[in-house]
């Protein structure tokens, strides 16, 4: 039996390759993943195990603000001199240094462009000399004020030189200029570690331009003296500085900090295995189909092996055995390819990122273990129900054309419309009831699953439907009999392109209802020209308070608000909270009227929050918040006004006084409000010269910025598409093997039609046109779905600012279009196929 | 896996009348039709196939079923082997009774006591003809005697074909193996249904002639279906069928008595319809 099994296996070898295809992609998707993530893990390990090896013990302040991982990083307290005094003081202490370095130091390059991304961190510190790991390359240490020393890899990136005046961003918002005196290196002749940009200032200029007071660090670096273990030491330290700070070894501090990094690369490896399993998801439709289709082929041939002995289990053990060798072929070749995968990103990823030094390829006892696991449940599942229809398949079959009867698709039906229905409740309790992500996602999961049963009693009258167009034609209306002639193939190879359209168009309508409800927003507010920096790095570039007075001269305008924004902690949770230059002009520029309270004017301890936000928190006119922001002591603001959700600056607008204490005390947006009848073109450039020292920041009209916004949520849209193109591109396989297989199938029919007269021209016509009906179908399907799904989500987001309900119909006809094409391409092979049958032999075919 | 369970084999020899299956000698029934009716569909579509028929088959003799076309003799044939089930009476093969049978239990009785022929699709492309006359003990899991397997290959003259795929064989050739197939399991009963209905006549009187030495010489039972007088005059018995009942038998018959019976059962049938 299992010989039996193993050379149908092998003379099938060609019709399995297909699906087999499918998940080799799934698995290759899954295991580059983790090989991916893996190495890039292990990169970071070895370089904070280089940065903290020339420290024992390390000091830092403790955040005064607990930042949740995925919004940012928290921002230590400084550290004052005094500190460094009483380490220093301590028995085994043989040094303890004050070490300045923070994020946000941003050099202007050669060309003007501001150097760096949004990966590494762009480090501002003090100059400490040269050490084991920190060498000179060229030039000398800063010891003017106005002097610098780069990394190599920031000098390179910049294309700057020791000697180069250059312009630097920090905490304060007005670039300042430098001379390079010097670049550094470090050992192993590495010109940067993991891509992250270092610009070295002398202990002051650090000290006012990073951590914005003078005489503090960021930490202390301390060493042992011999003898002393760093541990032993630890207790020392931690116990003469007391609970206000956080001391660990340098051994420890480095498995921090690579934990950092490695929390965010899982959430990036969740991402992508997310994309992974849409595209196994879809790849199990392709594999039920062809094992379904290879099942009705082998008909008589399974009837036969039934007719003389074997067993129901034993047809569905052959079955189950094919998709387990398929699974397992599969899982091999898509872990190979997803190791070659997974290194190729490392390598772009550390080109891009400015030269991380890859650890060595490594392949993650999981990637091997996912692979295999994902290959081979995937196939297996996939395989089950056709093998069950195997084992139906009665003895008598073999016997000449005992006709199937074609199933009814009652069962079928119900059992899709009772899913679809779960789904939808599950969709509208995760959406509307804030159910949670979980169950939104299950309730997608399951909507496909539904409306993939009902595919085939839709598929008659929308095939049909589609199919009249092609009519015209004889090898037309073939085509479109022929895909009309089995719902269930048609509809499984249709539903697995409905997938991966469902989610682009699902994605394309929120993003687009976010882009009116922007432009609706953005109109609504009475203020011709923004202020506002193209965001470079983590953090947003700034520009000083002084610019809102400055810009208040300028004749035409009529009223200026300046907006700062950090995350503080409000009542001992995390939330992003903002503060303005002046309250007063806010009603006037968003045509707003309070809903409790006032909220054109705050005192220095009051608070204006959002209806929401009251809401969520119970806060009323009256209510005290006490907010701890990243700088200075805690404080408590009484609420004094209550805005309207979708009319407000941020949920909690603190008074202008707080931005001192921000992480950065500097403004990140302003709203310019012209006179009526002023000319927007003639302020424009004299507010843009008052921002000329930050060549970040630049002063727009509402339709750029609108048109910016929008430009952020396309490039979101296109990775989308991008991650969710393999999944199509798996349903396009699909619609190959399905033909392949039905061309196969018909082997005699063909050959018939051939003898009595049908051209090579018009038979591959035929198939094309069946292709052209079925993937097609599939589209429509996924755009209706998509815009379903879509339009859910939109209306739940109602007020979180989506007003507008607004559906991408250029990009819906290019998908059916596409749709069309994919059709027309997925026929070549499947129709060069069919036209080249001999006639005489496809007749004599048994 | 199923093979668990099964009664050990009688060491065979190549005697005649001892066959491994075989529970009780002395029983002469290798299978049996009791009053057997068989109705397809209902109301209008309603097609009375089979109207009683009670047929009895005796062991180690070789029944011919004709009749027109139409007349149910395939129908009978599936009844018979437990390929179909019948709307009233029963069928035994052997000591089994078919009727009522599950799908575990029809498929140990096609595994151990009944073997096939059809008209044609009777091998599996892919394995070779060796591969195919051993697949009925592969899935029974047993092992093939050595000494019968040579001996049923010579009896059909496939020594140098064994190695050979289904499509690398002539129709006759294919026939043969498919011959060696049902008897290599030394089954209580071949069905064959036409097995010559797509070969030449030369090709058809070899298959034919094997059939008939399988009976003479190891006791084999064959009950075959064909239309064909010549074929049928290789039976040692000939049953008629029309209308989906027996009407008329004949013993030892020659080709001009056979086609002298189907005429006089061709008229009326022709007939009535
Ligand atoms: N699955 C079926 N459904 C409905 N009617 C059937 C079915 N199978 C056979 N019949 C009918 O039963 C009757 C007997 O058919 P059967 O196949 O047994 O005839 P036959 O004698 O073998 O004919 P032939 O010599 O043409 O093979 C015919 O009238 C046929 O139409
Ligand atoms: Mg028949």
């Amino acid at each position: 039996m299992l010989r039996a099994t193993l050379k149908s296996l092998l003379a099938r070898k060609v019709r399995l390759v297909l699906s087999g295809l499918a998940v080799v992609l799934g698995v290759m998707f899954v295991a580059g993943s983790f090989v991916l993530t893996d190495t890039l893990s292990r990169s970071f390990d070895s370089i904070f195990s280089d940065v903290y090896s020339q420290t024992d013990v390390t000091v830092a302040g403790k955040a005064k603000v607990e930042i949740d991982e995925l919004d940012g990083e928290p921002v230590p307290s400084n550290i004052p001199q005094s500190a460094i005094t009483t380490v220093s003081a301590l028995p085994g202490v043989a040094q303890a240094r004050g070490v300045i370095a923070a994020d946000g130091a941003t050099m202007i390059g050669s060309n003007g462009k501001a150097v760096g991304s949004f990966g590494p961190p762009q480090l501002g510190e003090n100059w400490m000399g040269e050490n084991e790991l920190t060498q000179l390359r060229e030039g000398r240490g800063p010891t003017a004020d106005d002097e610098i020393a780069v990394n190599v890899g920031l000098a390179t990136a910049g294309k700057v030189k020791v000697g180069d005046q250059v312009g630097v961003l920090t905490l304060d918002a007005k670039q300042r200029m430098f001379t390079i005196v010097g670049t550094f290196g470090y050992s192993g002749d590495r010109d940067s570690l993991g891509g992250v940009n270092e610009v070295a200032f002398t202990e002051p200029v650090a000290q006012r331009l990073m951590l914005g007071e003078p005489g503090v660090f960021s930490s202390i670096d301390v060493r042992a003296t011999d003898g002393t273990s760093p541990e032993a030491l630890k207790q020392q330290v931690a116990s003469a500085l007391g609970a206000d700070y956080t001391v660990r070894t340098g051994t420890e501090a480095a498995a921090d900090d690579a934990q950092g990094l490695k929390s965010a690369l899982g959430f990036f490896n969740n991402i992508l295995l997310g994309f992974a399993g849409v595209a196994l998801f879809v790849g199990i439709f392709l594999i039920i189909n062809t094992f379904s289709i290879v099942v009705a082929q082998r008909t008589k041939e399974l009837a036969l092996l039934r007719a003389i002995g074997a067993g129901r289990r034993q047809v569905i053990g052959s079955v189950l055995t094919e998709a387990v060798i398929v699974g397992t072929i599969a899982s091999v070749i898509g872990l190979g390819a997803g190791i070659g995968v997974g290194a190729l990103l490392a390598f772009l990823a550390s080109k891009f990122s400015g030269g991380l030094a890859l650890a060595g390829l490594g392949v993650p006892p999981i990637a091997i273990i996912a692979s295999f696991v994902v290959g081979l449940v995937v196939t297996v599942i996939a395989a089950v129900m056709p093998a069950l229809r195997a084992s139906r398949i009665p003895p008598i079959a073999a016997m000449a054309d005992v006709a199937t009867p074609d199933r009814p698709l009652t069962k079928i039906t119900w059992i899709g419309g009772v899913l679809t229905a779960i789904a939808l409740a599950l969709l509208g309790v995760g959406l509307y009831a804030d159910g949670g992500i979980m169950l939104v996602a299950g309730g997608v999961l399951l909507t496909f699953i539904g409306v993939a049963l009902l595919t085939p009693v839709l598929s008659r009258p929308v095939v049909g439907l589609l199919g009249r167009i092609f009519s015209w034609s004889v090898p037309g209306k073939l085509g479109r009999l022929n895909s009309g002639r089995n719902p269930r193939r048609t509809a499984i190879t249709a539903a697995a392109l409905m997938v991966g359209i469902a989610l682009v168009t699902g994605v394309g309508v929120i993003v687009s209802s976010a882009k009116t409800s922007i432009a609706g927003a953005v109109e609504s507010v009475d203020a011709q020209l923004i202020i506002q920096g193209t965001q470079t790095g983590p953090r947003a570039p700034t520009f000083a308070p002084a610019v809102v007075d400055q810009a208040k001269a300028v004749p035409g305008v009529r009223d200026v608000v300046g907006v700062a924004s950090d995350l503080a902690t409000v009542d001992g949770e995390q939330q992003f909270v903002t503060s303005v230059t002046d309250a007063a002009p806010i009603p006037g520029i968003y045509g707003s009227t309070a809903v409790a309270g006032s909220i054109s004017s705050q005192g220095p301890d009051q608070v204006i929050v959002n209806a929401d936000a009251a809401k969520e928190h119970n806060w009323s006119v009256g209510s005290v918040l006490t907010v701890q922001l990243t700088r200075g002591a805690e404080h408590r603001y009484t609420v004094s006004g209550i805005a309207p959700t979708d009319k407000s600056i941020g949920e909690i607008m603190l008074p202008a006084a707080a931005m001192a204490e921000f992480t950065q005390p500097a403004l990140s947006l302003g709203f310019v409000r012209l006179d009526e009848g002023t000319a927007v073109a003639s302020v424009q450039p004299k507010i843009e010269a008052l921002v000329a020292d930050n060549p970040l920041v630049s002063v727009i009209d509402q339709d750029t910025f609108t048109q910016q916004q929008s430009g952020m949520l396309d490039q979101v849209l296109v990775m989308i598409q991008i991650l969710l193109a393999l999944a199509i591109l798996i349903a396009v396989l699909g619609i190959i093997n399905t033909l392949a297989l039905s061309v196969m199938e018909r082997t005699r029919e063909l050959g018939l039609l051939r003898a009595i007269g049908l051209g090579r021209a018009a038979t591959m016509r035929m198939i094309t046109v069946e292709a052209v009906v079925i993937s097609v179908f599939g589209a429509l399907l996924g755009v209706v779905v998509g815009t379903g799904l879509g339009a859910a989500v939109v209306r739940a987001l109602r007020d979180e600012g989506f007003t507008d309900l607004t559906l991408p119909w250029s990009t819906i006809v290019l998908y059916l279009g596409v749709a069309a094409l994919v059709g027309v391409v997925a026929a070549i092979l499947p129709s060069i196929r069919a036209a080249r049958l001999n006639v005489l032999g496809a007749i004599a075919h048994e | 896996m199923e093979a668990a369970g099964r009664t050990v084999l009688v060491r065979p020899d190549h005697d005649l009348f001892t066959r491994g299956n075989q529970v009780t000698a002395s029983d002469p029934v290798a299978a049996r039709a009791d009053d057997v009716w068989k109705v397809y569909g209902s109301g209008e579509a309603e097609v009375i196939a089979l109207r009683g028929v009670s047929v009895t088959f005796q062991r180690g003799v070789f029944t011919a079923i004709m009749g027109p076309s139409g007349s149910g003799k395939s129908t009978l044939m599936h009844c018979l082997a437990g390929l179909d089930s019948v709307t009233r009476g029963e069928v035994h093969i052997g000591e089994t009774r078919v009727t009522g049978l599950g799908d575990a239990g029809l498929t140990k009785l096609r595994r151990d006591k009944v073997g096939f022929i059809f008209q044609q699709f009777n091998l599996l492309p892919t394995l070779s003809a060796k591969e195919n006359i051993l697949l009925p003990l592969s899935i029974a899991g047993r092992k093939p005697d050595d000494a019968w397997f040579d001996t049923v290959i010579k009896t059909v003259a496939l020594q140098d074909r064994l190695g050979h795929r289904p499509a690398q064989l002539s129709g006759g050739q294919q026939q043969r193996v498919a011959c060696a197939r049902a008897l290599v399991a030394r089954p209580e009963v071949i069905f064959a249904d036409e097995p010559t209905g797509n070969l030449d006549s030369k090709s058809g009187a070899d298959v034919l002639g094997f059939l008939r030495d399988s009976v003479k010489t190891y006791g084999q039972t064959i009950v075959m279906v064909t239309h064909d007088p010549v074929a049928a005059s290789y039976a040692d018995r000939v049953i008629f069928l029309a209308d989906g009942a027996v009407v008329d038998e004949l013993h030892s018959p020659t080709p001009d008595m056979v086609l002298d019976r189907m005429k006089k059962l061709d008229a009326p049938a022709e007939v009535t319809r």
